[in-house]
């Protein structure tokens, strides 16, 4: 298909310069219009402007000591020395990998399972599956805030445990420092499962009916159908789906700076809140530049492995 | 797929086993088979539907009623004061002006942009293609912390802190590298014998993109508008960065004022909160098929 599309193209330019007899005709001397260039410069620009210059400054940045209004200061690795006697550091990164491995493990873990079973087109599951996807489309702000209304100690999560005989269970979710971390994860995952369900739905419909057949004609069960026909035909889409999981648990900001602002006494703090709150509350933006490269270090193998991946698709 | 799956199933068994004594148990065991599956799908569903239910049944509460009866209980009272609280008092009616000011331009200027560049990169044989391709895909898979506080400062140096035009702006950069590698791969899709008839015609490139493939490029377009505009409208992370004035302030960001202006008045937070879900529920309800559709294209993302 890709060679064909270019070969394809070849001729078509072919018979553009043989239509219009401008230029010599020269075999293989792809010109490229002058506007033609101009349609990629100018989002170039923009993005270039906006996004690599910036980034650029991020990284210089992180080596420097600045409150915003003298001159930034250069004092080389400083701030990275900084991070490892940082306990709140410390926290932040662990929370961040709990958060990389429970939301990101559970979101996989769930939107497969709603997949598998809701993949079947039977009547009603247009429905079943909308009513998952619904939050998606919520920002996660006002996600945030519902699930708040949910916790809250009159609220509906307490009022079933004690209806349920679970009185001594309830709690104040997002006040207490061994649960605030956890409860902020489940409106995120509230929300992220009916994404990654529509990911592998569109997985689980790529895969050709005739290897089930084949293998229920040899007799398989339903577990080995699903251990070596299902698992290997997604590979392409368990990696999609988890460089998404990542990325999107690296930036994971919103939901946890409306819920909890990273408290109590920063038990829920990412890295990314930590750096918001170093950056703009603290005022000290070196140092939070420096915890911004740590992010990007974090997301780099997964930046890199899907840029390769693309790289592959973009024949 | 339900059809191939029972046909084929049946075919497996004949082979397997004489087809007489097993006629009866069958139709009952698809029913028993039809029954879990509709109370483990309604469950889940129930599930992440309670939720919205309870916010939306808080919304149109009065504060006494909560305050009196808790957050948990049935509903005592029917009252759409909460909103109006929400929308007046609360600012959310500028919030939204805000938003749809950040979105509708942001959503406009990306995607003229991102098909312009897709469509030069898609079907010319530029120079460093491949690598230009990535080198604006990677762009948007950057963490964006690392780019708040130069963006923050950039923004003030060109004298556009704490205005709109910040926040398009950033918004644009930073979305862009994706929107033009979704659409590169619609764009490559599309037969060259097509733009080969254009260009015999005399087309130059200009005619091509607006007459030949911006046209044929729709359904990949109205995908990623809808895509676009739900994550343009709902962010909070850069309009909390660049703008300061609460009267600047889009949707997300005025939510959290409501949340610390109104503390446990939570029939006007909730009012807020629909009324901040409520036109990307729209957008979606009403391009479903192209949301989903979005989702997928994207699938690299």
């Amino acid at each position: 298909m890709a060679v064909l599309t270019a070969a394809g193209r070849r001729a078509a330019e072919g018979a553009g310069r043989g239509g219009r007899t401008t230029r010599g005709g020269g075999k293989r001397a792809t010109r490229v219009p002058p506007v033609v260039l101009a349609f990629v410069l100018l989002p170039l620009l923009a993005e270039g402007f906006f996004v690599f210059w910036p980034a650029l400054q991020g990284f210089y940045l992180s080596l420097t000591k600045w409150d915003g209004i003298s001159a930034p200061q250069f004092i080389g690795l400083g701030n990275y020395r900084e991070m490892i006697h940082d306990t709140v550091f410390h926290t932040a990164m662990l929370d961040t990998v709990l958060w990389l491995a429970l939301f990101g493990g559970l979101s996989a873990l769930l939107g497969l399972g709603a997949a598998l079973l809701l993949q079947q087109e039977r009547r009603g599951v247009g429905f079943y599956r909308a009513a998952l996807f619904l939050p998606v489309v919520f920002s996660l702000t006002a996600t945030a805030l519902v699930w708040q209304a949910m916790y809250q100690p009159d609220g509906l999560i307490n009022k079933t445990m004690s209806g349920l005989g679970l009185g001594s269970l309830t709690h104040p979710w997002l006040a207490d420092q061994d649960t605030a971390l956890y409860a902020v994860i489940v409106p995120a995952l509230w929300r992220q499962v009916g994404y990654v369900m529509v990911l592998y739905l569109a997985g689980l419909k790529g895969i050709d009916p005739a290897l089930y057949e084949a293998a229920k004609v040899d007799g398989a069960t339903r577990w080995q159908q699903f251990r070596h026909i299902t698992l290997p035909q997604l590979r392409s889409v368990n990696a999609v789906v988890l460089s998404v999981i990542i990325i999107d648990s690296l930036r994971s900001f919103d939901v946890v700076w409306a819920l909890t602002r990273g408290g109590p006494y920063h038990s829920s703090e990412l890295l990314s809140t930590y750096m918001y709150s170093a950056a703009f509350q603290s005022l000290r933006l070196g140092y939070g530049s420096a915890l911004a490269v740590v992010i990007f270090v974090l997301a780099f193998g997964v930046i890199a492995s899907y840029l390769i991946r693309a790289f592959k698709e973009a024949d | 797929m339900s059809v191939t799956d029972t046909t084929s199933g049946t075919a497996a068994d004949q082979g397997a086993r004489p087809p007489a004594p097993r006629r009866s148990p069958r139709p009952a065991r698809r029913f028993w088979g039809t029954v879990a599956f509709h109370t483990g799908a309604g469950l889940l569903s129930l599930l992440w539907l309670v939720p919205i239910a309870v916010v939306l049944i808080t919304a149109t509460r009065s504060f006494d009623d909560v305050a009196s009866h808790g957050l948990g209980s049935l509903p005592h009272s029917f009252t759409l004061g909460g909103f109006r609280q929400a929308w007046v008092d609360g600012g959310q009616q500028q919030a939204l002006i805000n938003s749809l000011l950040v979105s509708i331009p942001t959503v406009l200027l990306s995607l003229l942009l991102a098909s312009m560049a897709a469509f030069a990169l898609s079907r010319y044989d530029m120079p460093f293609r491949r690598a230009l391709l990535l080198l604006m895909l990677s762009g948007n898979l950057l963490p964006p912390q690392i780019l708040l506080i130069p963006v923050d400062k950039l923004s003030e140096k060109l004298g556009i802190y704490d205005s709109l035009y910040a926040l398009i702006g950033v918004q644009v950069g930073f979305g862009v590298g994706f929107y033009v590698f979704v659409l590169h791969g619609f764009m490559r899709a599309i037969p060259p014998e097509i733009q080969q008839a254009a260009v015999i015609d005399g087309a130059g490139p200009w005619q091509i993109y607006t007459r030949v493939i911006m046209p044929l490029a729709r359904p990949a377009l109205a995908a990623l508008t809808a895509l676009a505009f739900t994550w343009i409208f709902n962010d909070l992370l850069w309009a909390i960065t660049v703008l300061r004035s609460e009267d600047k302030m889009p949707i997300t960001a005025s939510l959290l004022g409501l949340q610390g202006q109104y503390v446990s008045q939570w029939n006007v937070i909730a009012a807020g909160s629909v009324i901040a879900a409520a036109p990307t529920v729209a957008v979606f309800l009403r391009f479903q098929r192209h949301f989903v559709a979005g989702l997928n294209l994207g699938a690299v993302k």
